[in-house]
């Protein structure tokens, strides 16, 4: 069985509304994009009460990466929770795995597993492990959490499905800090020799780092020109416009004979200003007191934006 | 029972890492030839205390732990003393052949020292946890390996290694550690503890099983049993003397780490063992990937606590009565 774009609870995404950021691509409907937006705030409020249970995990890098998971998982995938092994599906793989928090979030409200699992993050005997585990989380496709391998296996999962002439694509999240691993320039030199344009990279940029600052710890700019040196094509979007990831996913799927990074332009611990841009909620849970903080500032920002639109 | 006089009843104390961290800035202090990498986990191995005091000998190499084991090994070769630190599964985890090729076979003078080994790392899984580095650096010939106890080891440790020249890998633990010396100024690469005194049977430890093995012997005493506790903190160059000395005259051994059976202590003393004086061994290790939980559960499921080593040296005693 296969269920059509996004989660079963979704509406179908027919009638366009005005041009897309190239031809063949149609901009999403309005009522679209504000259940993706609901979607990523779902995400961020189960990030942070699952970090904040566990008394650990990776809260910053989590938040930064709720659009861009949200927009995959309630947009541009296709699979089947009641079928996780579904050989047709598109393959998600996280490579930057400390944000495994916003991934469980995804597979549980998606119905892979019972969203009340959440709480067991990191917990002993859980089967949501601090890091992505493929033997232990159904939905998981790759475990993680050494930086860089997780962008390698992609490779090998876009190669496979061309070997295959399959007709999924595969996805694959890594990190700004991550591309300072040798193993991601050895994978893009590879996935652009082959013309693996069944696959779809997307990098989020949030500036930050495990210590610090990216940009005070190797210099990584322009990224778009790195990319586009290595023979990809490269699309550079804000990371929490669901509008732009949704198309450039879009535009993603129409590229034929490269391989295509979405360069996300993202804020490290978005939407909740004491996490915002600080180094320390890397790898930081919240405070029960925090955490209460972090709710009502994402409920404002929620009730501000469904006001507005 | 009695215990060696640099031994303080087992209090709570800091990680080794911490220790580590305070070393290298006593060290910065002797020696300007001293230089420290990290591959941006420096908050976490405690290397950031040494870039806060001499931000010109500190470098943030970035998540590269094959670069920063070459950088080391460039380093060294023009004279310096280099430290380089990550967690333990990414350096040696993820820099093997640059450790074997540019440090191991040229001897550089790079100390590799590598944090939150073992499986109690917090609660971040299996990618996390490793048990398996003691058996890489055991591999790379040339290398001292080290596993120091507690804070004090930790800190001796780390100053023999800027002494010796050579390469030389020293693993610590990511959680704080129970308190097992007192002093520990007469530290010596290779030379054996023998933090409790007995003639009964004799368990080999290091890391955070050495309180374990102490806990482990105050249990066994209780039951007449006396067993010698060797802090093994030194898995290369071994103390092969120790090793045979506790053989001939307890008959019976176990080794506990906090590492897989393959490629660990208990295998590096075992083989000392079959050359020299063969006996009884039994074996506290880990014996599958970790899982998230806290420590005291991960321990416990794992079979790592001082329970669990007493049981090993009934086991071992059994089988010395037997033979
Ligand atoms: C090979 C490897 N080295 C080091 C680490 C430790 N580490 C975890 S997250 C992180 C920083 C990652 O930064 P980035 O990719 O930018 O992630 P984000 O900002 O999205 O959280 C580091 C160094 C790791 N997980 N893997
Ligand atoms: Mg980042």
């Amino acid at each position: 069985m296969r269920i059509g774009r996004g989660a079963p609870n979704d509406q179908s995404m027919e009638n366009a509304g005005g041009p897309g950021i190239d031809g063949a691509v149609k901009s999403l409907p309005e009522a679209l994009v504000r259940q993706l937006e609901e979607h990523a705030y779902r995400l961020r409020r189960d990030v942070l009460e699952m970090v904040t249970a566990a008394r650990s995990g990776h809260p910053g890098g989590s938040l930064s990466s709720a659009e861009i998971v949200a927009t995959l998982f309630f947009h541009t995938m296709r699979f089947n929770p009641r079928e996780p092994k579904w050989p047709g599906r598109d393959r998600f793989i996280l490579s930057k795995g400390h944000a495994a928090p916003v991934l469980y979030a995804a597979l549980a409200r998606t119905g892979h597993f019972p969203v009340e699992e959440l709480a067991r993050l990191r917990k002993s005997g859980s089967h949501l492990q601090g890091h992505p585990d493929q033997t232990r989380t159904p939905g998981v496709e790759v475990s993680t959490g050494s930086l860089g391998q997780g962008f390698s296996v992609a490779q090998g999962a876009a190669l496979a499905g061309k070997l295959d002439g399959a007709g999924y694509r595969v996805y694959v999240l890594i990190g700004d800090g991550e591309m300072n691993e040798g193993q991601i320039w050895e994978a893009a030199l590879f996935a652009a020799h082959h013309k693996l344009d069944n696959l779809t990279g997307l990098v989020d940029v949030n500036g930050l780092q495990n210590d610090t600052f990216v940009a005070d710890t190797l210099i990584t700019e322009p990224i778009v020109d790195k990319w586009r040196a290595f023979g990809w094509h490269v699309l550079d979007v804000d990371g929490h416009d669901v509008r732009a990831l949704a198309e450039a996913l879009d535009v993603a799927t129409e590229t034929k004979g490269r391989p295509t990074m979405i360069v996300c332009r993202t804020v490290k611990g978005k939407g909740v200003s004491f996490m915002e841009n600080n180094p320390e909620f890397h790898g930081k849970a919240p405070t029960p007191e925090q955490l209460a903080q972090a709710l009502g500032e994402l409920e404002l920002a929620r009730s501000r934006r469904q006001a507005g639109g | 029972m009695i215990v060696s006089e640099r031994i303080r009843r087992l209090v709570p104390g800091a990680a080794t890492r911490e220790a580590y961290g305070n070393a290298l800035i006593a060290l910065g202090a002797e020696d300007p030839r001293i230089v420290v990498l990290d591959a941006d986990l420096s908050v976490s191995t405690m290397t950031a205390r040494f870039g806060g005091r001499y931000p010109d000998r500190f470098f943030n190499v970035g998540v590269c732990e094959q670069n920063l084991i070459g950088i080391a090994a460039g380093l060294a070769a023009c004279g310096k003393i280099a430290f380089a630190s990550s967690f333990a599964v990414f350096a040696p985890g993820r820099c093997f052949d640059q450790l074997r090729v540019v440090v191991a076979q040229p001897k550089a003078n790079v100390k590799l020292v590598a944090s939150h080994a073992g499986l109690i790392t917090g609660a971040d899984g299996k990618s996390a946890q490793a048990l398996e580095d003691v058996a890489l650096m055991r591999a790379l010939h040339g290398f001292v390996v080290m596993v120091p106890a507690d804070e004090t080891c930790a800190f001796w440790a780390t100053h023999a290694a800027a002494r010796h020249v050579g390469p030389v890998y020293i693993r610590l633990g990511r959680a704080k550690a129970v308190r097992v010396y007192d002093s520990f100024d007469t530290f010596e690469i290779g030379r054996a503890v023998e933090v409790v005194e007995g003639q009964d049977v004799t368990i080999i430890a290091n890391g955070v099983m050495v309180a374990a093995a102490i806990e482990a012997a105050e249990m066994l005493d209780v039951e007449g049993v006396r067993a010698r506790v060797l802090d093994m903190h030194t898995v290369v160059p071994l103390d092969r003397d120790a090793v045979v000395r506790a053989t001939t005259e307890t008959g019976a051994l176990v080794v506990a780490e906090e590492h897989f059976l393959a490629g660990g202590t208990g295998e590096a003393v075992a083989r000392t063992v079959a050359e020299a004086a063969p006996a009884p061994i039994e074996f506290v290790a880990a014996r599958d990937y970790g899982i998230s939980g806290e420590a005291d559960e991960l321990l416990a499921q794992y079979h790592l606590t001082a329970a669990d080593v007493a049981a090993a040296a009934r086991r071992a005693l059994d089988r010395k009565g037997r033979r």
